[in-house]
């Protein structure tokens, strides 16, 4: 079968696969579906746009289930290979409006907008997740009915009894570069049976597409390790970490020399607007922001050099060199990148 | 798990120039190593090109958590043998903000004496044999023990082979194979008298690199167990009662040992060494008091012997050295969980920079 799987098709035909992927109803869940071309693409604007029925995802009507998909941004297809692509899309009534849980068309026009295009917004997302024994959805590695030793041991950690599901997450790493992902590291976590990957510096509105295609890079590689995967912000409540999507931001003005003063008032605008920041930084994160484990309560705003337990942290190079980036620590593990992007994007900047 | 393996396996030569670079860096025990991964834009061959990075010193018993960067600085590189393609290991040693070691770096103090110009001169290599044992993942029982009992006596298993007698040996020698991949100098394993217990010996290796090269050589050996799901560990006396323990006898020698009439200056090594007893057995590793009994092959913790040929004595002068009237020395007293780092930077000090 895995010769079947692994069928190089660019000898036989230029046809090429495409699989498209959208958000579902519940925001969070990924969605996709595959159908043939006639030839190799590598621009979104000249695939075709597709419907899918959204009865089936809680996004439409059974009476007037169809729901339209706009090719947003293409990458190389890790599983199937070849010419073979993935497509990361939107989702549309038919009479083109965006529907509800469509988070990137607002995020795209805050990004097309010309103060924000000049000032050329990077982002570093760190997306933490946890694996879990299928069937029992306790964590990979942990003893079923008990826990593991304390945190302590696990960060960075190697070893069988520190280290649980390297291979997905290294299977990962490779797959998001061969796609054409920004993924910039990854790292095992404090939690055991915890990781995480960094994508960036991505700019604008692709740091939300990449995010969005590598998690959904990640679920297909767990799914063929039959292990679950979860971005739940704090999966074993206790003194066990929770799990986040630090986003690290910053403009072209904050890059230059004297930046650091720009850093500083887009930190000051950020913290008029914590509350809303927080309503849209991802469900459940009340469980994950709690002042311990390497989080500021989430009713306080609170920012610091080397903070960790800071809602917004500059790093130690950024403060010497007068010119940088800050980390907003707030995110969860569950966040919709579209909407935290654009959103630290507008307070900052508009 | 094919398709994992596809993944794992992907060559991305063919489709971009970026590489990964695993750092690595020794953790708050003095012990535990840690690593994570970034990705490079371009092949990168020579450490002084490589970026310094941070980690979150806090999560490693390194650092406060209102100021936890500690900062890596990359010290030597190493071809990497999981991820393969031109993707590197890289070892760093640990900094604060300011740049000064923190205090588990005991590499810095190490790379000191291996500058000092008298050091220099000498070429001191070493020869490290690397002694551990395998455990059997969640009860932590020796490999290849009958949980809840024993195997027969020593005697069966030193450098054995047979499915009753041998236990890990695939762990071994993946190992061996990926540690020559990566460029580290090792120089050979053999199963050792204690079953589930093997070694392996990295060297001949000058200054500063001997202590790299063993710390990326464990590293290696314990990715390798984690992929095996076996339990690695440096403990030198697993198992109390009559088990040997697991040391890691060092081999030295500088230039002067090497020439002819080198016999002379062996000697006069060992004398200084044995003046220096009890501050380099307190340099050579926690709980060295429960394996240096005596008995199983090491030498009383409280007296320092040497002979040729000689086991039981903390240093043994092979039978070739005294024939040819030159050549090296084995220090027998570290234990399998030393800091090659301080271990060897200390027996250049002794013999070389002390009166």
């Amino acid at each position: 079968m895995t010769d079947l799987l692994n069928l190089d098709l660019s000898k036989n035909t230029e046809k090429i696969i495409a699989e498209y992927i959208w958000v579902g109803g519940s925001g969070m869940d990924l969605r996709s579906k595959a159908r043939t071309l006639s030839g190799p693409v590598s621009d979104p604007s000249k695939l075709p746009k597709w419907n899918y029925d959204g009865s089936s995802t809680g996004q439409a009507p059974g009476e007037d289930s169809e729901v339209i998909l706009y090719p947003q941004a293409i990458f190389k297809d890790p599983f199937r290979r070849g010419n073979n692509i993935l497509v990361m899309c939107d989702c549309y009534t038919p009479a083109g409006e965006p529907i509800p849980t469509n988070k990137r068309y607002a995020a795209a026009k805050i990004f097309s907008n010309p103060i924000v295009a000049r000032e050329e917004t990077w982002f570093g997302i760190e997306q933490e997740y946890t694996l879990l024994q299928k069937d029992v959805n306790w964590p990979l590695g942990w003893p079923i009915g008990g826990f593991p030793g304390p945190q302590g041991p696990y960060y960075c950690a190697i070893g069988a009894e520190k280290a649980f599901g390297r291979d997905i997450v290294d299977a990962h790493y490779k797959a998001c570069i061969y796609a054409g992902i920004n993924i910039s590291g990854i790292n095992g976590e404090v939690m055991p049976g915890q990781w995480e990957f960094q994508v960036g510096p991505s700019v604008g509105i692709s740091a939300g597409d990449e995010v969005w295609v590598a998690r959904y890079i990640l679920e297909r590689i767990t799914e063929i390790s039959g292990v679950v995967l979860s971005l739940d912000p704090k999966p074993i409540p206790g003194d066990w970490n929770g799990a986040g999507a630090h986003t690290n931001f910053s403009t072209k003005t904050m890059r230059a020399p004297g930046g650091y003063e720009e850093i500083k008032k887009a930190i000051e605008k950020l913290s008029k607007k914590h509350k809303e920041h927080i309503e849209a930084y991802g469900e459940g994160n009340d469980r994950r922001l709690t002042g311990h484990h390497e989080t500021a309560d989430i009713n306080t705003f609170k920012s610091g050099v080397a903070d960790r337990g800071a809602s917004i942290r500059v790093g130690r190079d950024t403060e010497k060199d007068g010119k940088g980036y800050f980390e907003d620590r707030r995110p969860s593990s569950n966040m919709d990148p579209y909407v935290v992007s654009s959103m630290i994007t507008a307070t900052s900047l508009l | 798990m094919s398709l994992l393996s596809d993944l794992i396996n992907l060559d991305l030569t063919s489709t971009t120039e970026k590489i990964i670079a695993e750092y690595i860096w020794i953790g708050g025990s003095g012990m535990d190593m840690r690593s994570k991964a970034r990705t490079l834009s371009v092949p990168v061959t020579e450490p002084q090109k490589l970026p310094k990075w941070n980690y979150d010193g806090s999560s490693t018993g390194q650092a406060p958590g209102q100021d936890s960067e500690v900062i890596l600085y990359p010290q030597a590189i190493f071809k990497d043998p999981f991820r393969r393609g031109n993707n590197i290991l890289v070892m760093c040693d640990a900094y604060t903000p300011a740049g000064d070691p923190i205090p588990t770096n005991k590499r810095y103090q190490a790379a000191k004496i291996f500058n000092d110009p008298k050091v220099v001169e000498e070429e001191t290599w070493f020869g490290i044999e690397q002694e551990y044992t395998l455990l059997q993942k969640d009860v932590n029982w020796p490999l290849g023990w009958p949980v809840g009992g024993f195997p027969g006596p020593q005697g069966p298993y030193y450098c054995s082979a047979g499915a009753d007698k041998s236990f890990g040996r695939d762990i071994v020698d993946s190992h061996y194979k990926a540690c020559l991949y990566a460029g580290i100098n090792i120089s050979g394993i053999n199963g050792e008298v204690m079953p589930g217990q093997w070694e392996f010996q990295v060297g001949p290796s000058v200054g500063i690199s001997a202590g790299d090269q063993l710390w990326m050589a464990r590293y290696i050996l314990e990715r390798i167990t984690e992929i095996a799901g076996v339990v690695l560990t440096f403990d030198p006396k697993p198992i109390p009662g009559d088990w040997n323990g697991a040391g890691a006898h060092t081999n030295y020698s500088t230039k002067s040992m090497r020439e002819d009439g080198g016999y002379e200056v062996i000697k006069k090594a060992i004398e200084k060494m044995g003046l220096r007893h009890k501050e380099h057995i307190a340099a050579y590793g926690e709980g060295n008091e429960r394996r240096l009994t005596g008995r199983h092959e090491t030498a009383d913790i409280n007296t320092f012997s040497w002979g040729v040929a000689n086991r039981g004595a903390s240093i043994r002068v092979g039978r070739d050295t005294e024939k040819d009237r030159k050549g090296y020395f084995e220090d027998r007293r570290p234990s399998s969980n030393m800091d090659p780092y301080v271990v060897t930077s200390m027996v250049a000090e002794t013999t070389l920079l002390l009166p």
